[in-house]
């Protein structure tokens, strides 16, 4: 494959061979191109320092005092956020929120990523009956609508599930409960893009050549295949936590998600619910938070996707 | 007195099955990609196959190494049968017989740098037991392949096509193998830099004691590099003979309108030269041409040759031909 | 031999492109001229500027990255350089056509065969549907496909390699050109196949008297083709001279150094293959002294500062040495 380049015409291609530029330059430099990219990161990092930074200053006791003398105050001074329908602060469960918010995004991801290669490059690389198989599975599944398989599941698994403690905090068993859901519901679009990957990298002639070296399998797949194939994986990851944060915001609001007393952005909007007029306060905040986290996500993930796009060579 | 063949063929035979059918896939036809192969290959020799699109030469060399299965036919490679190998005799043979591609390009992985890539063989065949040991075999191979040893960590796009190609010769070298299946490993590179690979592959092959097998089109560096040329059409192989009998005395019809087709360098002799041109295109390897393959498009077809299929036949001392009207 | 008598005339062109890498000088001032009905073969290897000249002739090179510097492209007395897109319009594809080497690539997989032969004719002459219809399948059978006929409905990829490059040259010579420009077409061929198509553009010749320019990096096809030759270099022309001159005495030392590497198939092998070593100069920096020096092994001091101008060493044979390659001595 001969560099293509957007800016010299094919025909000259072959005859100028262009000086070599370690891929990770030109990746960033197309990824610094992307303006919205950019923003995307910058807000996202604000985001995660509000969440997790906050908790340096605010002890989550707090967050979690009840207060049925403030309950529903406007935003003051002293609670730039307000207070909810039992006289919490909501900036402190903002940031307290949003630390599960995001750990659900990011290890539902991971468990959606984990999924997704495992399947499609099984299903990709040996082809036939397997990936026959793999695939009427995985289209079964897509078919299925996301939501509805996450409320059924949250429904029956969620209700006996203990807490538990974690990096000090106490969590809800739910949490975890969401989070293997969410992940177990979103791997079919993964799998489906490494599957296609997966059957157009194989026919490459460094995989024939590695077989001719006698390289075992499971070597080929994972050390050969799968690092050509990363880019594809990190927009979809990417994109996943923004998928997962915005699915567990679903049923939290439903009601079946996360259970109280830990705080999710999601369920902080179940709350506000029967106040949408009165008190705006209850769900504005956390649901611009919501909103905000998952467009910076997607800026992201389409920086990612153009700086990743191994077709594009140029800086 | 001829020592055993290093690589021994016998009746080779390739077919990829063409299938139909959404659901269930029924199997319709084949694809004769390569039909009842017989040769052998001597130590140290190097044995050209040439042909044209088509002529079955990559998928020989392919199935010769076992990287395609056979579908019928053996092959043994300094004693070990490929078709029956499993696990650690196949380990030995990929050890003892290795591969050069054509495409520079496609051939190396570019998310390795080169040293992962001509090491890998080192790791699977556990040739060298430390990181360190490994990282001086690559650079002495790299060296011995022309390219500077201080780029073992560079990345196979920051090297030009010639470049690549030693590469992959120094990958294909790092288990010190007796064979090596060259697939048209020059097409794709410039004409000097053509020279420069040919030369590196003989060098090698008198330092290491290697064989080759030299699959390639181009008939005029054939000439300059094998000692036996084979003749590949449409899957079968039309004549074998040692180089200089067969490019002055081709027998076979294909044979004789192959090297009157190329090119010379020569005006007055280009020119000068009685062709044969053949008519039409190559037909399809799905439903090959009934007894002799070539009679469709041969100028001395008679009508025998299209009823029953030309024996392999020694019809001089090394000169193999298949043809009826070859005596 | 007065300009006028010249098809084509290219007088020293210079063509660059301006790219986030650097400018890269593809062109750097190459003159030669092409005589009515004559053949004249362009050799070189990858990154010569030999396609890019060609393009440059039609103005086909991208404006944006790509200018065409300086120069004149005079064909039938006519800058081309200095027509307007409109009249440069007419006369691509009516008096100068052109060729390439995958004609996969250029020619249209989504339009019949007949659709793109009536294409060309109707854009270029006064034929009504009918009448094309009838032309094209008769240029199908000129060029040698069978049943040409039955095939005007097929598309491109319902044809062999070697067909698709006959219907390549028909599309091209449908309009009877003055001239006719092939990018490497038989590079992709098969050497049977190759034969055929160089046989068929022969007799095509004779037939139509058209001139040909033949790009191609394979020295056996010029021997077997060409009245004249010219070989290229890094945006340069270093060798110009007839077929038979060139192939008995080259007087350049790339010229010579890339006959010695060609290995032969009417020869019993004599010795290793003679290399060039390093390898061809990048385009991105502007050309001082002899392109070639680095590699050359007659290279002297002066080659490295100036580069040497084309001139004639021999009758009618030209070439940019300050070298005599047969004695390794500077030329007075």
């Amino acid at each position: 494959m001969n560099p293509s380049s957007n800016t010299i015409p094919q025909f000259i291609v072959e005859e100028v061979e262009p000086p070599p530029l370690p891929l990770s330059q030109l990746t960033w430099r197309r990824f610094v191109r992307h303006k919205m990219a950019i923003f995307g990161l910058i807000v996202l990092s604000m985001l995660v320092f509000y969440s997790f930074g906050g908790g340096f200053f605010v002890s989550e006791a707090y967050a979690n005092k009840t207060n049925t003398s403030l309950r529903l105050d406007a935003p003051v001074a002293a609670h730039p956020f307000g207070t909810d329908t039992v006289g919490r602060d909501i900036l402190a469960r903002t940031m307290y929120g949003g630390q599960i918010s995001i750990l659900i995004g990011l290890t539902a991801a991971s468990v959606e990523v984990l999924l997704g290669i495992l399947i499609g490059a099984i299903a990709g690389y040996y082809g036939g009956w397997i990936d026959n198989i793999l695939m009427r599975f995985t289209e079964a599944m897509l078919n299925i609508p996301q939501i509805l398989l996450l409320i059924i599941m949250a429904k029956f698994f969620s209700s006996n599930v203990p807490n538990i403690q974690l990096l000090g905090r106490t969590y809800s068993g739910s949490v975890v409960v969401i989070i293997l859901i969410i992940g177990l519901t979103s791997w079919p679009y993964l799998a489906r893009i490494v599957r296609a990957e997966f059957l157009s990298i194989k026919e490459r002639e460094f995989i024939l050549a590695a077989r001719a070296t006698g390289t075992p399998t499971w070597e080929i797949i994972f050390k050969h295949i799968l690092p050509n194939c990363i880019a594809p994986i990190v927009v979809s990851a990417t994109l996943g936590v923004a998928n997962a944060i915005s699915l567990e915001a679903y049923i939290s609001f439903l009601g079946m998600g996360v259970r109280a007393p830990t705080a999710t952005w999601g369920n902080m909007l179940e709350g506000a619910y029967n106040y949408i007029e009165t008190a705006y306060w209850l769900w504005f905040f956390p649901g611009i938070l919501i909103v905000l986290i998952v467009l910076s996500i997607n800026f992201l993930g389409d920086g990612l996707r153009d700086a990743l796009d191994p077709r594009s060579r140029t800086a | 007195m001829t020592d055993a063949p290093l690589v021994r063929v016998e009746h080779l035979s390739k077919h990829f099955p063409v299938t139909r059918g959404i659901l269930i896939q029924r199997v319709t036809g084949a694809v004769r990609a390569v039909d009842d192969l017989s040769f052998t290959i001597q130590k140290g020799e190097t044995l050209g196959m040439v042909g044209e699109s088509g002529c079955g030469k990559t998928t020989a060399g392919r199935t010769l190494l076992g990287l395609y299965p056979a579908t019928t036919g053996k092959v043994t490679i300094d004693g070990h049968c490929v078709q029956q190998a499993k696990g650690k005799e196949m380990l030995t043979i990929r050890r003892k017989a290795q591969m050069i591609f054509q495409d520079p390009y496609a051939s190396l992985n570019p998310r390795w740098t080169v040293g992962s890539i001509i090491s890998e063989p080192l790791r699977v065949h556990h040739l060298l037991a430390t990181a360190a040991e490994r990282a001086a075999r690559v650079q002495e191979l790299l060296e011995m392949v022309g390219l500077n040893a201080r780029h073992i960590n560079r990345f196979p796009h920051e090297f030009s096509g010639g470049q690549r190609q030693r590469i992959g010769i120094a990958r294909a070298i790092a288990t010190q193998p007796a064979f090596i299946v060259c697939d048209e490993p020059i097409s794709a590179l410039d004409v000097s830099i053509q020279a420069q690979v040919v030369n590196l592959l003989e060098e090698l092959q008198d330092r290491l004691g290697l064989t080759y097998l030299f699959i390639a089109h181009d008939l005029s560096m054939v000439r300059h590099i094998c000692d036996r040329v084979a003749v590949m059409y449409l899957g079968v192989m039309a004549e074998l003979a040692t180089r200089d009998d067969l490019y002055e005395n081709p027998l076979h019809p294909y044979t004789q309108a192959l090297l009157s087709a190329v090119p010379i360098p020569d005006p007055t002799r280009d020119r000068a030269r009685q062709r044969v041109i053949l008519t039409g295109d190559v037909p399809s390897p799905i439903n090959p041409p009934s007894g002799c393959r070539f009679h469709p498009r041969c100028p001395i077809a008679k009508p025998h040759c299209a009823q029953s299929v030309p024996a392999w036949r020694e019809v001089a001392a090394s000169h193999w031909v298949a043809c009826h009207e070859v005596k | 031999m007065s300009v006028n008598q010249h098809l084509l005339n290219v007088i020293d062109l210079k063509t660059r492109f301006y790219t986030p890498e650097g400018t890269v000088y593809a062109v750097n001032g190459v003159s030669f001229n092409v005589a009515h009905g004559e053949t004249l073969a362009v050799v070189g290897e990858s990154g010569c500027g030999k396609s890019v000249t060609m393009m440059s002739i039609l103005r086909l090179i991208p404006t944006p990255p790509g200018k065409i510097v300086s120069g004149q492209v005079l064909f039938n007395n006519e800058d081309l350089l200095k027509l307007s897109e409109e009249k440069m319009e007419h006369v691509r594809g009516k008096e100068i056509a052109m060729i390439f080497q995958d004609p996969m690539t250029s020619l249209n997989p989504v339009l019949s065969v007949g659709r793109q032969l009536t294409e060309t004719l109707r854009t270029h002459t006064h034929m009504d549907a009918a009448q094309a219809r009838t032309r094209a399948a008769e240029l199908l059978q000129w060029v040698g496909i069978p049943q040409a006929g039955n095939r005007l409905g097929d598309f491109p990829h319902q044809f062999s390699g070697g067909m698709r490059q006959r219907v390549m040259i028909a599309i091209a010579l449908a309009c009877t050109p003055d001239l006719l420009i092939a990018d490497e077409p038989t590079t992709a061929l098969d050497v049977t196949i190759q034969a055929q198509i160089i046989d068929l553009v022969k007799h095509l010749k004779q037939e139509m008297g058209m001139a040909i320019i033949w790009i191609t990096h394979d020295l056996g096809v010029v021997a077997g083709m060409a009245d004249r030759v010219i070989v290229m270099y890094a945006g340069f022309i270093v060798e110009q001279a007839d077929v038979y001159a060139l192939f008995d005495g080259a007087l350049h030392p790339y010229t010579l150094a890339l006959m010695e590497a060609l290995p032969r198939a009417d020869r019993r092998r004599a010795q290793k293959l003679k290399t060039i070593r390093g390898a061809p100069p990048s385009l991105l920096m502007e050309p001082r002294g002899c392109p070639f020096a680095p590699r050359c092994e007659f290279v002297h001091e002066r080659c490295i500062q100036e580069n040497p101008t084309l001139l004639e060493q021999a009758p009618r044979h030209l070439a940019a040495c300050w070298v005599n390659v047969l004695t390794g001595e500077l030329r007075p």
